[in-house]
């Protein structure tokens, strides 16, 4: 818990600028990954629903989840549960941050709109604490981004061609690499690392996209006297 | 169509929402039971490292597949080690990966 000096309004608004200026470089990097989720939209979303659709749900996996089975011909059903499988693993993350949130439960909800993967990576600050702050900055910046980069994606989509020429596809994967890198500097985490990706890994064949990444939150259990 | 779209758009903002509030909403404000207190500082690997390899080994229908994104991971595993800023890194590994398809 972070001391009472440490939540003065002047505290705060510190730590929300140092979360935005950690968020920046996922901020750029996101943009790219919403460029091509604009591109790739359009053609099976049209111009106004890509562009709400990043302003409202704001979950990137989880919004190219659901464009993958409506470009398939999904329905609409098959679609939400696509996305909403991906963006389970906010639960976990939900409840880890829970603890440092110091609002009334309305407030916390609203807090929990925040949470993004980036974002819950850089705020915390180890032994199960966060800093919401942060966590909000971080937030910020990279939802400015997301949406720009949609935007551009849409308008720009012509001319990109396919995002996966450039690779862009690779960009998730380098993200997420960049935000573990720095967990696994803290003790016991390698372990828990590569038990979580063997266990994602060993489900994605057998169980909807989604439901293996929530599964590998149970390496967290790893090594845990009972 | 433009149904469809707009239905999905409602119901991932819906559930969502509701997924991003149901842990702060019940577990905030109060100390947490023991076992999890020990288990949300091991989280963040566990989650993180599941995200980099399904991103990069899952291919349609369920499937694993080894293409030109596992040549970017690769990159990019070299960009952090060489302690490249993250746009670089990212930056290298679409381009990694770009090249791998245009060469493939």
């Amino acid at each position: 818990m972070p001391a009472a000096a440490d939540r003065s309004p002047e505290q705060e608004r510190a730590r929300f600028r140092a979360g935005m200026r950690d968020g920046v470089p996922y901020a750029l990097a996101g943009m790219l990954v919403a460029v091509s989720y604009g591109v790739l939209a359009k053609p099976v979303l049209g111009s106004a629903a890509p562009i709400v659709m990043s302003a409202v749900v704001f979950a990137g996996s989880a919004q190219f989840a659901s464009l993958a089975v409506l470009a398939a011909g999904g329905g609409a059903a098959t679609a939400i549960a696509a996305g909403l499988l991906l963006n389970l693993r906010f639960l976990p993350m939900g409840i880890a941050v829970a603890p440092s949130m110091v609002h009334g439960a309305l407030g916390r909800a609203a807090r929990g709109q925040a949470l993004v993967d980036a974002s819950w990576a850089l705020s915390n600050r180890g032994g199960g604490r966060f800093d919401i702050s942060a966590l909000l900055g971080a937030t910020a910046v990279q939802y400015v981004t997301w949406n720009l980069g949609t935007v551009l994606g849409v308008l720009a989509g012509g001319v990109l061609g396919d995002p996966s020429r450039i690779g862009l596809d690779a960009v998730y994967p380098a993200f997420f690499l960049g935000l573990l890198v720095t967990e696994l500097r803290r003790p016991g985490a390698r372990l828990i690392s590569l038990t979580g990706a063997t266990i994602a890994l060993a489900l994605t064949p057998v169980l909807p996209a989604g439901v293996p990444i929530l599964a590998a939150a149970a390496a967290a259990t790893l090594g845990l006297r009972s | 169509m433009n149904a469809t779209v707009w239905i999905t758009v409602i119901g991932l903002v819906v559930g969502t929402a509701a997924i991003k509030a149901l842990g702060p909403m019940v577990f905030g404000g109060r100390d947490l039971p023991g076992a999890l207190v020990r288990v949300i500082p091991r989280l963040p690997p566990a989650l993180l490292a599941a995200l980099v390899l399904t991103d990069t080994f899952t291919g349609v229908h369920r499937s694993l597949v080894l293409d030109a994104r596992a040549g970017g991971l690769a990159t990019a595993a070299l960009a952090l080690a060489l302690r490249l800023p993250l746009i670089a890194v990212v930056v290298l590994a679409a381009a990694t990966t770009g090249l791998l398809r245009a060469l493939g």
